[in-house]
């Protein structure tokens, strides 16, 4: 790509690159190129070609075509209730959080008493890693020693929070939204403040009301944020790893896709074949959210 | 964990010095990116340089403060004998145990500690593991038992340091308190946790973090089946569907009403606290996990029971006894000095030491002194050389696939929901087809 600059600039009869530029060029691109490559090309194809193999890691590759696949869909208990789980997440960020996090960002821009502090505290879990949050919310919700089961006292029929598999998904949804929430305010904040006042202001002279004014002016004008917040749901929602990892290792009731791959590939298991297969779901997944969001942007761009 | 590994590291020193140009910076990056990956990829090619002949390195799997200490012990006193350092490397239990795969094919220690039985075995079988009959030959004191644990194949690949029994633990004091007596069979077992439960103080149950169930699935298993079918199961070789499973787990339901709530969202810390402070009656346990979990001036009061009969056949032939022990892994770079370390670890003596600093366990050497062992410990000895037969633990019994991504949810849905047994049996079933028709190594 870097040499066809020179090419083009010859005809214009504008050399502005000379041949140490290119090469200066050449090298900057090349190795980000590279790494794209070898980073994320090359296992991503890797995962591909596993995932219709059984390998141990050692030992010889077994070629077993599609049946990891069959299998998964089959014989595994844990994949539907991951698949399920994963999608629960994503509404629950893209429905309940996100929007609760544009609705504080709102009242907090409209300047409520002590917005300051509201604003610090509200963003203050985001600089927690999920993992700890996990933690954290197992100091709160720990059967024996949990703090809320200790205020409950009910010591003969304790509410199970994160072992009852009925409940315990839920739990950490609110645990990961109380991050997601503040992280999804400071982005609308941001953006808020950037809305020009005198959109407002003429909304105020053609006689709408704050709803109208929010939904019609301010919302259409904050498209840019708005994209990037969705785009940041999507992601909390298809990585969400540590914070499950953290309160049971993924286990009973709490599957997602992202730790049946790590249980199967990096546990003393080593189905290294099968859990590419897992990976090959999630990327198709992903690559749908991916691939529709890319097409929104082209379009938006071009529309512009 | 890798030494080795950034012995070649240079710094790269073009961007001091000098005035910063784009050029220089530019330079000084492909510098910096040459040094960084450069000793990764020889590193990645096996043998680091040299390697300290004086030094042996020890992968440890034992991140509890108890057993930790103890290990430092008898670690510091090879030093002193042998004149030699000791490098210990302590990883997370589980985390050492769930990574053992890339840690066997990357840059292990030159020794680490593992688990004896099948779970070795699987490991030798894999080609990771050194042969170490050459020094087995002159060890004393293991029983064949012992030796057949160690074994794979005809080789010997593992040193046994202690052992720890399962059985039913419980407080000395609130038995007497209460009236209760040890059960016997399974009818008395049952009686025994229906009072418990009527009494406000259940059985303690836990199994957030997916293995303590299992103890007591194998239990009820080696006596209700007996211990040949217990192997036969965990080889794959019987079906799970068999009706002799679903009695076990059958078996097992009549206890679940008994069991304090919640025990898929409890540790097996906090079950044990609960056993501390009076809250649960009794539990089926290993014996360092309550042992752990006690202030030493309580550990007097902790006694157990054995698993209760339940097929008269099969009695209370069978005893659940996990050997933990220490292998060499095939990339070790101080193989020599890694056996000098096993054949001082495998001397009563070495052991001794261990266990003053960890008195959970039972020392696996015939000739260790025994005399300054408390009751409990006496107990379990007893109770092991009364076995007739030794089983490991359904994780370590089995392939460890097998384990970890279908028996743990396994049990785990099993404790959720104790109704549906036939769909469980049945997903079990052909889950460990497609995993045990996948050969080893």
């Amino acid at each position: 790509m870097a040499l066809t600059f020179p090419r083009r600039a010859g005809r214009r009869r504008l050399r502005r690159f000379t041949r140490r530029d290119v090469v200066v060029l050449g090298v900057l691109l090349g190795i980000p190129i590279l790494l794209d490559i070898v980073i994320i090309w090359g296992p991503t194809l890797a995962s591909i070609g596993l995932s219709f193999t059984a390998w141990d890691g050692i030992g010889d590759i077994h070629w077993v075509g599609g049946d990891n696949y069959k299998n998964l869909v089959d014989n595994y208990p844990a994949f539907w209730p991951a698949v399920r789980h994963n999608v629960l997440w994503l509404l629950f960020l893209g429905l309940i959080a996100t929007p609760f996090g544009l609705f504080l960002a709102v009242l907090i821009d409209r300047g409520v008493r002590f917005s300051r502090f509201y604003q610090s505290t509200l963003y203050m879990p985001v600089v927690l890693s999920l993992a700890v949050v996990g933690f954290i919310a197992q100091l709160v919700l720990g059967t024996d020693q949990g703090a809320i089961n200790t205020i409950l006292a009910n010591r003969d029929d304790p509410i199970d929070w994160l072992g009852d598999s009925s409940i315990n998904l839920w739990m950490i949804m609110i645990a990961a939204s109380w991050r997601h929430v503040g992280y999804v305010m400071i982005l609308y904040l941001a953006g808020l403040k950037s809305v020009d006042p005198e959109l407002k202001e003429a909304a105020a002279i053609d006689g709408a009301n704050a709803r109208q004014t929010f939904f019609r002016v301010v919302f259409p004008t904050l498209r840019p944020v708005n994209v990037i917040v969705g785009v940041i749901t999507v992601i909390e929602a298809l990585r969400a790893f540590d914070i499950v990892y953290a309160v049971n290792k993924g286990r009973n009731g709490l599957e997602l896709l992202s730790v049946l791959i790590t249980d199967n590939i990096i546990g003393e298991a080593s189905r290294i074949g099968f859990g590419s297969a897992i990976a090959v779901v999630l990327l198709t997944v992903s690559l749908g959210f991916i691939v529709t969001f890319l097409v929104q942007e082209l379009r938006g761009a071009r529309d512009r | 964990m890798a030494q080795s590994s950034f012995k070649g590291l240079v710094v790269p020193g073009s961007a001091t010095g000098h005035r910063m140009s784009r050029r220089n910076l530019l330079r000084g990056a492909a510098v910096g990116v040459g040094a960084v990956t450069l000793p990764a990829l020889l590193s990645a090619c096996g043998e680091g340089p040299g390697g300290n002949k004086d030094e042996v390195t020890v992968g440890s799997n034992a991140s509890d403060p108890v057993p930790k200490k103890a290990y430092a012990a008898a670690f510091t006193a090879y030093e002193k004998e042998s004149g030699k350092t000791v490098k210990v490397n302590t990883k997370d239990h589980n985390d050492f145990q769930e990574n053992i795969n890339r840690y066997l094919q990357g840059t292990p220690d030159d020794l680490f500690m593992w688990f004896a039985g099948y779970r070795m075995q699987y490991f030798a079988e894999k080609g990771l593991l050194i042969e170490i009959s050459d020094i087995w030959t002159d060890f004393t004191g293991f029983s064949d038992a012992l030796k057949d644990q160690s074994t794979h194949e005809g080789k010997q690949y593992f040193v046994p340091y202690y052992y720890y029994p399962w059985a039913v633990f419980h407080r000395k004091s609130l038995f007497e308190k209460q009236g209760y007596e040890q059960a016997r069979t399974w009818d008395e077992f049952i009686a025994l946790a229906k009072q418990m439960h009527g009494d406000g103080i259940p059985v303690a149950f836990s199994d957030k973090d997916g293995w303590p169930a299992m103890g007591t699935f194998d239990y009820i298993n080696l006596r209700a089946n007996g211990y040949e079918f217990h192997k036969a199961l965990m080889a794959g070789e019987e079906s799970w569907t068999d009706p002799k499973v679903k009695n076990v787990f059958d078996l097992w339901r009549e206890l679940m009403p008994y069991y304090q709530k919640g025990a898929l969202g409890r540790t097996w810390e906090e079950a044990g606290q609960s056993l501390q402070k009076r809250e649960t009656g009794m539990a089926v346990f290993g014996m360092p996990h309550p042992g752990q979990q006690f202030p030493p001036d309580e550990r007097d009061d902790i006694d157990f029971f054995a698993f209760p009969e339940i097929d008269p056949q099969y009695g209370q032939d069978a005893v659940e006894a996990p050997i933990d022990g220490f292998l060499i892994a095939k990339k070790s770079k101080n193989v020599e000095g890694a056996k000098e370390l096993m054949k001082f670890l495998a001397t009563p003596e070495a052991e001794e030491l261990y266990l003053k600093g960890d008195p959970n366990n039972v020392a696996v050497n015939e000739n260790a002194d025994t005399s300054t062992y408390s009751a409990l410990q006496k107990k379990s000895v007893e109770l092991v050389s009364n076995a007739k037969q030794i089983s490991q633990f359904l994780d370590r019994d089995t392939r460890p696939d097998f384990a970890s991504t279908v028996m743990i949810k396994a049990i785990q849905d099993f404790i959720g929901n104790p109704k549906d047994v036939d769909g469980l049996c049945n997903s079990i079933e052909r889950q460990k087809k497609t995993i045990f028709s996948q050969p080893v190594g």
